[in-house]
């Protein structure tokens, strides 16, 4: 076999497409949204209806989209959907509807600038909404973030297994830029979607009438007129949340080593410009390192505490007026300053920008001025 | 004789359907709910269709469909029944899939979905019980409430001018190329059960075989959001409801 | 750079001057034993900015070298400016936009008022002697030109401008081989249009011919 043969060069949209297909999905639901169109785009004329069974649909809305999610991971179905900022923010209902019956689903989330309609551009402002949701209700989604079009393609692996494993949504939260660029990525090998009688084996909890005459029927519902049940039920979902963060922190370190003095913290497309930064600050002699979350649910609290005990100063880069900055000052307990780094509304900081904005962290520190820096601009 | 010795085999002349099951039921007396939810069981249980129907509850009166009728239900929120059917029924294409929805939830806050998966021809089957009102949340104004009509969001009567008009959700569906079979159905009468029955067993065959989708309305009372007794209910249905939804089939392209 | 010379960064090891980063991004070739080329491609839309990247990348990919291929996207692409950032490394990319670049392949005059400032001292520029008016003035940079509309014009085919343009590139910053830009046309291009790749393949040869130094 050519070697080359999956070796591709693909916009992180159609890889997202593309993986999927490989990775046994059922079904894709979604509605157009720039910058993510190309996912459906992609799917609709690779046709893997004809190939592996796969079923996709346009849907008449992003509302109409996760109830789709909601109805096929019931069933005990591997499904996704893919939207962008505006398109997410419809699906929250359905988000904690989901997460409500502890049902599998994956979102794929291709953030542009906001707030409202915004700008079709890049943006990380939707950090809240995957990390902390705006559905309603005592829930939490798992939420990975890739940073290259490669990781893309791993995410949608990745989140197959998780949302199985846990029995909860998984939003991988990406950005119009990881989106529209092209990277060269290898594909993975094709895997059989599973049949109704591994999803019955898999999943005896799903409603899909498989063997209901040998056993009680099924049923999904998030109503209880009952507040007792209905925090058993949350403290049930609670103790699971607190396995995950246990299990499931992922994250990455560049250039960290023992001499490591200032530190940035970055996700997505923010963690690859850092990266140039730190390059060019390591050349002159800073001695600078990442720390890049790849999981932002959960969060890694530990290892950020551990390198805030001797860290001078931190420098949270994301395309946002600042949303993860929080979780990161959580995560120091008070041990390092958190300054904050990075454009927002769909402008896309340089890696010289973000020398800027060090330079400026580091003077900030030097003028004894720390409360004020939290908000350096 | 005693209860007991009536209770044989030889002098039954009814039986219920053994998908439903001994919950007692939360429905009003008189609602239109029980007679249909036993309808579905029948019809289900007559077409050995046990383990091959996923059914969809709606947000309303029927949000506990699921725990009279022993079939895999999913309560569905509200309005998106038949978002959440279409995927279902595409994913698991020989299933019997069907929701069952009011009228807050299928011509409200789901009109869209309801247009949608009708128009795309989903091989869905929908029930929808209009009463003309908000049974759940205690009698308010429906999409379907008629003109006139008192319910507690418009105290003196349905007026176009401050409410619009009623949504014939049902007439607009007859248009949809994807529909196959639209009916408009009661059940207040023995004769009426019987041929609302033949419609819901219509409309679960279209589902499987893939004939595309098919919409049966019921007519249906609420009488405590009416405020009558279940005879009036069904009294002031036939007066008032009737002329403005009339029964009947108002499409069957399957002959 | 902003003009605050007198602040500096204070390190445990050594006081930085704020402009020190000035002379640590010039062009890298020589300096360090891996090859990395960070090339932006501007011009107007359908001027086949975003396809002539899109092949130079899958040539890297035949040179077995990492790529990264990013399009400023969006509605301004039809018809007003589009352009595409392009890296061509041996190591991993890490950011896939960049604050200054190595080769700068500009198309129409705004393009090249907008990125002649941010080539690095020691890079190249490329311009088309047809579409820019006023041509660049930077002395520390290698100025070059090609006539590639006018050659599209004359041969009657302007669908090759593009090809004729990377070529000129490729003769001036040989980063891939014209063997692997075919190789590249072959995956980058759908099936039905494999046979056109031998026109492409000759513009590119002709591109090389057309380039011309101009500082």
């Amino acid at each position: 076999m050519d070697k080359n043969n999956d070796v591709v060069l693909l916009k992180g949209n159609e890889v997202i497409a593309k993986a999927a297909i490989r990775y046994g999905y059922d079904g894709f639901f979604g509605y157009p949204i720039t910058p993510q169109s190309e996912v459906l785009e992609t799917l609709a004329a690779d046709k893997p209806w004809e190939t592996t069974g796969m079923v996709v649909l346009q849907a008449e809305s992003e509302l109409a989209s996760i109830n789709m999610l909601y109805g096929a991971g019931c069933t005990g179905k591997l499904v996704f959907t893919s939207s962008s900022s505006p398109g997410i923010a419809l699906m929250q209902e359905g988000l904690s509807y989901m997460a409500g019956n502890e049902l599998p689903g994956v979102i794929v989330s291709v953030g542009r600038g906001g707030p409202g309609l915004g700008t079709i551009q890049p943006g990380q402002a939707d950090y809240y909404q995957a990390v902390y949701g705006g559905g309603n209700g005592d829930y939490n989604t798992i939420v990975l973030a890739p940073n290259s079009v490669q990781e893309m393609c791993d995410c949608m692996g990745k989140a197959a297994e998780l949302t199985f494993k846990w029995r909860m949504p998984v939003i991988i939260l990406s950005d119009g830029m990881i989106g529209q660029m092209m990277e060269k990525v290898v594909l993975p090998p094709y895997r059989p979607r599973r049949t109704d009688e591994e999803i019955a084996q898999q999943c005896p909890w799903a409603t899909n009438g498989i063997g209901l005459k040998k056993r009680k029927y099924n049923f999904m519902s998030t109503l209880e007129f009952d507040p007792q049940v209905m925090e058993e039920r949350n403290q049930k979902m609670a103790a699971k949340y607190r396995q995950v963060e246990a299990e499931e922190v992922d994250y990455e370190l560049y250039r960290v080593n023992d001499e490591t003095e200032y530190l940035i913290v970055a996700y997505g497309i923010s963690s690859r410009i850092s990266m140039k930064a730190i390059d060019l600050l390591q050349e002159a002699g800073v001695k600078i390192g990442m720390l890049r979350p790849k999981t932002l649910w959960p969060f890694p609290n530990k290892i950020i505490s551990q390198l805030s005990e001797r860290i001078k100063s931190i420098l949270c880069v994301e395309q946002c007026e600042g949303q993860m900055i929080n979780d990161v000052r959580l995560a120091t307990e008070g041990q390092a300053t958190v300054f904050h780094a990075g454009r927002s509304g769909g402008m896309v900081s340089s890696p010289m920008e973000i020398v800027e904005d060090f330079k400026r962290m580091a003077r900030e520190k030097m003028s004894n001025n720390w409360p004020k820096g939290y908000w350096m601009k | 004789m005693t209860r007991e010795e009536l209770i044989v085999p030889e002098n039954k002349v009814y039986g219920k359907p053994t998908l439903m099951n001994e919950t007692p039921m939360h429905y009003c007396p008189g609602c239109s709910h029980g007679v249909v939810h036993k309808l579905v069981a029948e019809i289900i249980e007559e077409m050995g269709m046990e383990e091959d129907t996923i059914a969809i509850c709606p947000v309303g009166c029927a949000v506990f469909a699921y725990r009279y009728v022993d079939v895999d239900w999913i309560e569905a929120s509200h309005g998106r029944a038949p978002a959440c059917a279409s995927a279902i029924k595409r994913l698991w294409p020989n299933k019997l899939v069907f929701t069952y929805q009011g009228d807050g939830d299928m011509a409200c806050i789901g009109t869209g979905e309801t247009i949608h998966a009708l128009n795309r021809g989903e091989n869905i089957a929908m029930i929808f019980i209009n009463n003309a009102i908000y049974g759940m949340t205690g009698g308010q104004m429906a999409p379907t409430t008629l003109m006139g009509m008192k319910t507690a969001t418009c105290p003196y009567g349905r007026q176009a001018d401050l409410h619009g008009y009623p949504l014939h959700i049902t007439d607009l569906a007859v248009n949809l190329e994807g529909t196959c079979y639209v009916t408009r159905q009661a059940v207040n009468t023995v004769a009426n059960i019987r041929k609302a029955k033949k419609a819901i067993r219509q409309a679960f065959e279209n589902s499987l075989n893939k004939r595309g989708a098919s919409l049966v309305e019921i007519v249906s009372t609420c009488a405590s959001g009416w405020k009558m007794t279940p005879e009036q209910a069904n009294q002031w249905m036939v007066d008032n409801m009737f002329p403005y939804y009339p029964l009947g089939d108002l499409k069957n392209t399957i002959e | 750079m902003e003009g605050e010379g007198v602040v500096a960064i204070k390190t445990k090891s050594r006081i930085l001057p704020t402009n020190f980063l000035l002379s640590s991004i010039k062009r890298g070739s020589g300096e360090r034993d891996f090859m990395t080329e960070e090339i932006i491609i501007a011009g107007f839309g359908g001027q086949g900015v975003l396809s002539m990247g899109k092949i130079l990348a899958y040539a890297g990919i035949m040179e077995d070298k990492e790529v990264s291929w990013m399009p400023a996207y969006g509605p301004e692409q039809r018809g007003g400016t589009a352009n595409v950032t392009v890296i061509v490394s041996d190591d991993p990319v890490s950011s896939p936009i960049v604050s200054a670049y190595d080769t700068a392949i500009v198309l129409n005059q705004p393009s090249l008022e907008k990125f002649e400032p941010l080539v690095k001292p020691g890079g190249t520029i490329i311009y088309d002697g047809h579409s820019i008016i006023q041509p660049p003035k930077r002395d520390d940079i290698n100025v070059y030109c090609i006539n590639a509309m006018e050659e599209a014009a004359r041969t009657g085919n302007s669908k090759v401008f593009n090809m004729l343009v990377l070529g000129g590139f490729l003769k001036v910053r040989p980063i891939a081989t014209v063997e692997d830009v075919v190789k590249g046309l072959h995956k980058a291009l759908p099936e039905r249009h494999h046979k056109l790749i031998p026109m492409n393949e000759e513009a590119i040869r002709k591109g090389m011919e057309l380039i011309q130094k101009k500082n």
